[in-house]
């Protein structure tokens, strides 16, 4: 305790490679704790961010929601800054906070004016380690969480379909369940197991602080050094594994509940972003769903004039190989069969004729355009760069907007050949209960 | 060589007044000779242009009988003009990674330009031909009629939406804040193309809008594309309707809604207030302290924090141009659905008769004040706050007005407007969920 700190900075990098790349540079702290910092004067803000690997593809089945219940439970209180405090203080500072969880990771945020920095680094740091966590807290957040869930799932027609896509085209990745949990799951929860998860994976080497806006990067280091550097490593987590079977043919399900209008959801495995073919799937996506010219919107939408809403896209930015996915809501009176059948004319398509190059071009243009203009928020800044850095690494954007100009019209046609296929096809399919409403 | 020297100067300048104006105004003002107001605010960090215009051309303006006009004409407007068709200008636009886009609220249409600075020029040109040149072809108002009423019918998968649009209907009655602005399927029926004409010509004039343009073109640049893109964009009267008046309801109402969801969605509100209310910031402050101000609202300590009856849970006062309204919403499941609402009742019955705590009044206060450079502090949200405040004619001082105003509030302040603008007992409660099992007391 009474030791100095001292802290060794291993390597910074400075990006300049293009006019508008992100300038990250980065530290580590003997800890293990990774520091990344981009100075943005545009305004006196700031958000300051800390990431944690660890999400819902780290859970065991039968104790599935335990990542997001603790992403909860981290505004319950410490020994110094009791229960419901921790809102509150960023809130009399004139901050906002709050935090997320995915399959691949949890993250909390502060964003606030930056000259009061020092409280969440202060208040991150206390609960990273401190968590006061109670048998009674916790479930009673589990029943908030339960809420959560009828809210999110249970009564969202979609959602509630997407959920049990997932559950159905993973057949042993833990990318089967959800991320909240399955309601079963929630009613058995065991406090211990939660209280356990705090302490296996709540540590300075299991994360990663994200600093976006109005700051002095030595100034504010030399802060999260004082903050967070006596915080003790916890013990090494070795890489979890998991390699999903191989599926060897469609797979589809079907779900009965009261809503509206019928629905499609298909998709399909792929690997992520950092396979040879990842560059080639996510223009894929732009070239079918991006914008009201994409090719999806004009067919089934405009054309055609039988879905409501279509769309692909291609999630690449997970740990292990996830999803491609491509969906539609049908127009009433319109037969889910003929609007699953104009999705897969179109995903046929492109698969046999090449891309033109100016659909190319657009797909190309409208990934470098957003880039840049999800500068204009620092808050987007943190969020790209720690979705990057907690899946494929940070330093993979550079390589990404590189990859993402080097498709050709052939890799596009040639990704949609290989992967969407029956082999790796998972559908659901919404098939609406009349309930109706009455007043 | 000339060009660029001369470009090198006007950057050069740029960055001395930008760092001249740090404490000025958010954005310089200036009426046009047609009349339109336009908000300019460079910022040269990045190199994109944000454009955010105001049309008051809102449901507001729409006969009633006509529910929706407002929305598909806005909905029209990139659909198709005298020289490019509707996959023209979606091609143009996203070919270059921008967006432009428009859509209709009850008091006003927003246009929206968002764009590399390389294609501001692109930019304006589309922007100026969906403005004044849209054709309004009898194809495209039949599909966006058919994609209308298919959003309006899917809006009965979302409970919450199915709970606030019943709310509006019941607190607004005969106004047309009491309208989706979508219409309603019959509506859309009785709209024809000569209404739809007749709306854009009447309503979409320079004299009838703001229009704020934030990030990387200087003043010139701005005047230049302006008089290319808008110069024979000319202003007309406009029509003024009279609006039918509002009347707070003297009894309370109780909707209910049977659908089978695990959830009982809860509105529970009344009227409120319009923005140029003066007791506007008092009500904010007071409003943080009961549901506004998220986990340190009473609502949420009380609802979630302490009995877990809900993930989300909150109160506001949406104020509009003329009217406004007060609601409180939340989602719990159905069987908890009678003490939920008990308790709601009982935090709003207790802030109109309890002053609040010096803690409670010096939080909201703190927040409220301190966390305003949040508000500002991107293009995009600046260009909102811009238009905000012409529109309510806030002044472009509002900035360094607003700490002042909030913080002028007192606890008595704070008692009166609860006493003035919460009814616990002549309220309009819409519950949608599964009846058997909510079992509602009211």
């Amino acid at each position: 305790m009474k030791h100095p700190i001292i802290i060794s900075l291993l390597f910074i990098l400075l990006f300049t490679a293009h006019a508008f790349a992100l300038p990250i540079n980065e530290y580590m702290l003997d800890n293990g704790l990774k520091v990344l910092i981009v100075e943005d004067h545009k305004a006196p803000t700031a958000t300051f961010q800390v990431w944690y690997r660890i999400g819902s593809r780290d859970e065991k089945s039968g104790k599935t929601g335990l990542s997001h219940l603790l992403e909860h439970m981290m505004f319950k209180g410490t020994k110094k800054h009791g229960p419901k405090t921790f809102s509150q203080t960023v809130k009399r500072a004139g901050g906002t906070d709050n935090a997320f969880t995915s399959k691949d990771y949890t993250g909390y945020f502060e964003l606030l004016a930056s000259d009061r920095i020092s409280l969440p680094i202060e208040l991150e740091a206390d609960r990273m380690q401190n968590l006061i966590l109670t048998k009674e807290s916790v479930l009673s957040e589990r029943d908030v969480v339960m809420e959560e869930r009828r809210m999110r799932y249970e009564d969202d027609p979609q959602n509630f379909v997407m959920e049990e896509v997932f559950a159905a085209a993973f057949k042993n990745h833990s990318y089967r369940w959800p991320v909240i949990g399955w309601m079963s799951d929630l009613k058995t929860l065991n406090p211990d197991d939660l209280i356990n998860h705090y302490r296996t994976y709540y540590a300075p080497n299991n994360a990663v602080i994200i600093v976006v806006g109005d700051v002095n990067q030595k100034e504010i280091l030399n802060r999260i050094k004082a903050a967070f550097g006596s915080i003790p490593a916890g013990p090494s987590l070795p890489p979890t594994a998991i390699e999903e079977d191989e599926q060897k043919g469609e797979r589809r399900v079907y779900i009965k509940k009261e809503a509206e209008l019928p629905y499609v959801l298909s998709v399909y495995k792929v690997p992520n972003i950092t396979h040879e073919d990842g560059f080639g799937l996510d223009v894929l996506g732009s070239i079918l769903s991006d914008g009201k010219s994409s090719r999806l919107y004009r067919s089934l939408v405009y054309e055609k004039q039988i879905a409501i809403s279509a769309w692909a896209g291609y999630e690449g930015f997970s740990r292990d190989p996830f999803l491609f996915f491509s969906g539609a809501t049908a127009g009433q009176g319109k037969k889910i069969e003929d609007v699953e059948k104009a999705l897969l004319d179109e995903i046929e398509k492109i698969k046999n004729e090449l891309p033109s190059a100016q659909e190319l071009q657009k797909a190309k243009n409208q990934v470098e355009a957003s880039f840049i203009m999800q500068q204009d928020s620092i808050y987007m800044q943190a969020r790209t760069i720690g979705s990057f850095e907690m899946t494929v690494g940070w330093k993979f954007i550079d390589r990404y907007l590189e990859g993402i100009r080097k498709v050709t019209p052939e890799d596009v046609s040639r990704v949609a050949k290989k992967y969407l296929i029956d082999e790796k096809k998972t559908t659901g399919i919404l098939i609406p209960l009349a309930g109706g409403a009455t007043q | 060589m000339k060009k660029t020297f001369s470009h090198f100067a006007i950057i050069l300048l740029a960055v001395f007044l930008a760092s001249q104006a740090a404490a000025g105004p958010l954005a310089e003002r200036e009426i046009l000779s047609n009349n339109m107001v336009l908000l300019h605010a460079e910022r040269r960090v990045l190199p994109i242009v944000t454009i955010v215009m105001a049309v008051r051309a809102g449901s507001i303006a729409e006969p009633s009988d006509k529910a929706g006009l407002a929305y598909l004409t806005a909905a029209l407007l990139n659909e198709g003009t005298k020289k490019r068709t509707s996959r023209e200008i979606s091609e143009a636009i996203e070919f270059v990674g921008g967006s432009l886009s428009a859509s209709a609220g009850a008091d006003y249409t927003t246009i929206s330009l968002s764009l590399l600075k390389k294609d501001i020029d692109l930019g304006f040109d589309l922007l100026s031909d969906i403005l004044m040149n849209p054709v309004f072809n009898e194809n495209e108002i039949t599909r966006k009629k058919k994609i209308t009423k298919n959003w309006l019918i899917q809006q009965n998968e979302e409970p919450g939406a199915v709970a606030s649009i019943a709310f509006s209907k019941a607190v607004f009655g005969e106004h047309p804040y009491a309208r989706q602005v979508q219409g309603t399927i019959e509506s859309l029926d009785r709209i024809n193309r000569q209404d739809i004409v007749d709306f854009h010509n009447t309503f979409f004039a320079p004299n009838n809008a703001i229009m704020t343009v934030v990030g990387d073109i200087s003043r010139d640049e701005l005047k230049a594309l302006l008089n290319r893109h808008l110069g024979t964009w000319n202003q007309k009267k406009i029509p003024s309707n009279p609006l039918p008046e509002i009347g707070a309801s003297n009894s309370a109402t109780v909707i209910r809604v049977n659908k089978d969801l695990t959830q009982a969605n809860i509105v529970l509100g009344h009227l409120g207030i319009s923005r140029d209310n003066p007791d506007y910031y008092a009500i904010t402050v007071m409003n943080y302290i009961l549901g506004g101000g998220g986990f340190s609202s009473r609502l949420m300590d009380n609802i979630r924090d302490n009995k877990g009856l809900a993930y989300d849970v909150h109160s506001y006062f949406s104020a509009n141009r003329l009217s406004g309204s007060f609601q409180a919403g939340l989602q719990t499941k159905n069987e908890s659905a009678n003490i939920a609402i008990e308790e709601v009742l009982r935090e709003m019955e207790r802030i109109r008769t309890e002053p609040v705590s010096d803690k409670d009044l010096q939080d909201a206060k703190s927040y409220l004040t301190g966390s305003f450079p949040l508000r500002i502090d991107s293009n995009s949200k600046i260009a909102g706050f811009v238009l905000a405040v012409e529109f309510h004619s806030l002044g472009l001082d509002y900035v360094d007005k607003y700490p002042l105003l909030i913080n002028a509030v007192t606890k008595e302040d704070i008692l009166r407007v609860a006493r003035k603008y919460l009814d616990t007992k002549n309220y309009v409660l819409v519950v949608v969920g599964n009846m058997d099992k909510i079992k509602l007391k009211y």
